[in-house]
């Protein structure tokens, strides 16, 4: 049975189309057929992201409107099996998309898909409703900061009152919180909202941390998702977010400090 | 960590301020985002209900619905007017 997941965070600029391109290759590299979609109508950029930016012929908005079948808009990645991306438009606006469109579209992912991935928008209007609308599932994108901690319990309020599961008062959407932006050394020295604060706070399970990583901004520079950098620090947290997605027991890597020689010391050099 | 910050590490980290301030606002934030459409159509309905019997003030009637995990509660607050002289105990005399 296909399932929706919505990658979501209210606030902009937390990660949220970096966490989508990473999280479904990593979730297309375990086997599982994935569609990634950009909601995010008018600022297109998963394109950019996972380096299918001059491939995009047809959009997500084309198909909505019957311009264009879905086989032609969904963009197969050249370089993992199993994955695909159905990019927005860049050139309309968050008004382009209705709800009966979207469904429709689902619906026909559904069948062909085992997991859909949808990159919402940033806040907590019409956009972002409509990426989170259908979800079975959210993974809260959240930096370890007070105003992007307070805009994922915004947007966890939405969910519990305006998906599609709260208003039909189906079983509610499996709320997931994925840490990014952790930077240990920060939080080692009180200067950092530790994992455990933003828990105790958000209240919902932690799926995963990412640690901060130069790794984020250089496979972004390229076009490609974090995940295939396996030797990052961020792209092995990211497999591991997928683990324990898929049910299996996984531990928190990256979370004591490492051990810096005497020269790193002296150099101040991070990550 | 420089010499000088060792003599004056004693106030709170920033990461504990960021912590308390949101713990208070989010607070705040979830009161009011809980509280559901109809309690304003409920306060007016139990004012009418409750003025067929005692004469009340329409501002006499709050209505409050506290949500902790686990369970709910709806606090009614009725303020009756003080009882006139003579009429607030009954003659159990004959």
């Amino acid at each position: 049975m296909a399932k929706i997941i919505t990658m979501t965070s209210g606030k902009g600029g937390v990660g949220k189309t970096t966490s989508s391109a990473a999280f479904g290759t990593g979730l297309a590299l375990r086997g599982f057929k994935t569609c990634i979609i950009d909601f995010d109508v008018g600022l297109r950029n998963l394109d950019l992201i996972m380096g299918c930016e001059r491939r995009v012929v047809f959009d997500f908005i084309n198909v909505v409107n019957g311009e264009a079948r879905l086989n032609q808009a969904l963009i197969k990645d050249k370089r993992v099996e199993n994955l695909f991306i159905l990019p927005t438009s860049q050139t309309r606006d968050k008004d382009a998309l209705t709800m009966a469109g979207v469904e429709k579209i689902l619906e026909e992912l559904k069948k062909e898909f085992d997991y859909i991935l949808c990159d919402s928008p940033a806040g907590i209007e019409k956009g972002a409703q409509m990426a989170l609308y259908f979800a079975d599932e959210a993974i809260i994108v959240t930096n370890p900061e007070v105003s992007s901690v307070r805009d994922s319990d915004r947007i966890l309020g939405v969910i519990q009152a305006k998906s599609r599961r709260a208003e039909q008062g189906l079983e509610p959407v499996k709320e997931h919180l994925l840490l990014t932006r952790y930077d240990l050394d920060r939080v080692e020295r009180g200067e950092m909202l530790k994992v455990e604060d933003v828990l105790e706070i958000l209240a919902i399970p932690l799926i995963g941390i990412i640690p901060e990583s130069p790794a984020v901004l250089k496979a972004s520079n390229v076009g490609m998702p974090v995940t295939l950098d396996e030797k990052s620090t961020a792209g092995q947290a990211y497999m591991d977010a997928v683990a324990r997605f898929l049910g299996e027991k996984v531990e928190h890597r990256f979370m004591k400090p490492e051990k810096k020689g005497f020269f790193d010391r002296l150099l101040r050099r991070t990550a | 960590m420089s010499l000088f910050d060792f003599f004056r590490r004693k106030e709170p980290s920033a990461a504990a301020t960021a912590k308390d301030r949101l713990q208070i606002v989010l607070a705040h934030e979830r009161a009011d985002r809980n509280a559901p459409d109809f309690l304003p159509q409920l306060q007016k309905e139990l004012l009418a209900v409750i003025k067929k019997y005692v004469p009340i003030d329409d501002d006499k009637v709050a209505v409050k619905l506290e949500r902790e995990s686990g369970c709910s509660m709806l606090e009614v607050n009725v303020e009756l007017p003080a009882p006139q002289k003579g009429a607030a105990r009954t003659p159990a005399t004959v």
